[in-house]
């Protein structure tokens, strides 16, 4: 999923400071389940924006919080079309997909992000969450034992580890594993360690985002004249 | 034992000098140390709104920030001794719940020190008063909350409030979703 942390309560209420009437709109799907963007946390927000505007001398500034089931595609933010209306900005806590998904939508309303997108990654102990694949567009794991090297070694070696490597730990953080180690145990009990006396080959980055904006298209999915994308 | 006018003490509260707080009871032990507190004839301020909770675990950090938000100038959670929980852990996850909304008050730029987190048992009613006294004590000397709402808007928020949990009480008494509008 998404990762996202909030950002702080001073920076979104200096981003709407010359609004009158904001919307805080909250996304259901990954930031609601690493705990920054969903209802219960726009919730919060929308009470903390609201006081910090009040003690900052504007009480009278409208905050309302509203939370869609999916910011990131344009059937689900239908549901706000009408509501969005009444406000003059909005305040988006999903990811920056979210943010830019309904600045699409309204293009004549300022669109905030009151999240910072930090990667995709996955839950690994209530309340720790940690980046496990940077969407290069061209996936190795078959190649590394299922442990990516792009996203988990510092260095992004393909050919590791690198004398950074102590006791199964990277150099720039004792609480960071280091991603070869653990390429190698893992390589190690699925008994495929051979594979590793074939120097592995470099990168294509092009499919990544070194590549430019990327696209992915299905012809067989396209329906040509539904939906405003289509 | 009947039920205190929770709306008309916060309405009061808002246009009176003293300060108002808020005091989220666990019903197994703060709730009733405060009842203790009563039979046992010891005083304590008025000025504090006891609402009970099944247990502190129920509390919710948008709770703590919505009685700042209408007008509390203190607010207190009591919990049952750490160990204690008659849920286990309900009194753990609110210290840690108060702990973040004490983050989130700094951070908007209220005091943190007008939220605490207090743990005792069902048989101390002295302790419930000692702490009423303590945290009245220490907003007293913070001053009213920054973030007031005049008395019409906190008598509209309670109201606004009282009428949720009884839409939601009567949901709950029939199994539907139309609450107070329901014929039964």
């Amino acid at each position: 999923m998404i990762v996202a942390d909030r950002k702080k309560i001073p920076e979104i209420r200096d981003m709407i400071a010359s609004h009158d009437k904001v919307l805080l709109v909250g996304c259901g799907t990954c930031v609601t389940v690493c705990l920054a963007g969903g209802e219960r946390e726009v919730g919060i927000l929308g009470s903390a924006l609201r006081m910090a505007l009040s003690l900052g001398g504007r009480p009278k500034v409208t905050v309302h919080e509203c939370t869609i089931e999916r910011q990131c595609e344009d059937a689900f933010i239908d549901i706000l079309a009408q509501r969005a209306t009444e406000y003059e900005a909005i305040v988006s806590f999903g990811c920056g997909a979210g943010v830019q998904a309904l600045a699409e939508r309204f293009p004549k309303m300022p669109v905030y992000p009151g999240l910072n997108t930090q990667f995709i990654g996955i839950l690994e102990s209530q309340g720790v969450w940690t980046e496990k694949c940077s969407g290069c567009g061209n996936c190795r794991l078959a190649e590394f034992a299922g442990i990516c090297p792009i996203t988990r070694c510092a260095k992004r070696l393909f050919n590791g580890p690198c004398a950074g490597s102590r006791d199964g730990k990277c150099e720039i953080s004792e609480d960071r594993d280091c991603a070869w180690q653990l390429i190698y145990e893992r390589a190690k009990a699925l008994g495929i360690l051979d594979r590793f006396d074939a120097v592995a080959a470099p990168h294509d980055w092009s499919s990544g985002l070194d590549g430019g904006p990327r696209k992915v298209v299905r012809e067989d999915q396209r329906i040509a004249g539904l939906g405003p994308k289509a | 034992m009947s039920r205190p006018d929770t709306s008309a003490q916060m309405t009061a509260g808002a246009t009176s000098a003293e300060p108002l707080i808020l005091a989220f009871c666990c019903h197994y032990c703060a709730y009733a140390a405060a009842d203790l507190a009563g039979s046992m004839r010891l005083s304590y301020p008025d000025n504090v709104v006891v609402l009970r909770l099944p247990c502190t675990g129920r509390v919710e950090v948008n709770y703590l920030l919505a009685a700042f938000e209408r007008g509390a100038d203190g607010v207190l959670v009591a919990g049952c001794l750490e160990g204690g929980c008659h849920f286990q852990e309900g009194n753990l996850r609110a210290r840690r719940r108060v702990e973040r909304a004490q983050g989130l008050l700094a951070e908007l730029g209220l005091e943190a020190e007008r939220l605490e987190m207090y743990n005792l048992s069902s048989a101390e009613g002295g302790r419930f008063a000692e702490i009423v006294n303590e945290m009245t004590e220490r907003i007293r000397r913070l001053g009213p909350s920054r973030i007031k709402p005049g008395a019409a808007a906190v008598a509209a928020g309670v109201h606004a409030l009282a009428q949720d949990a009884a839409q939601r009480v009567a949901a709950e008494a029939c199994g539907c979703s139309r609450g107070s509008a329901c014929a039964g």
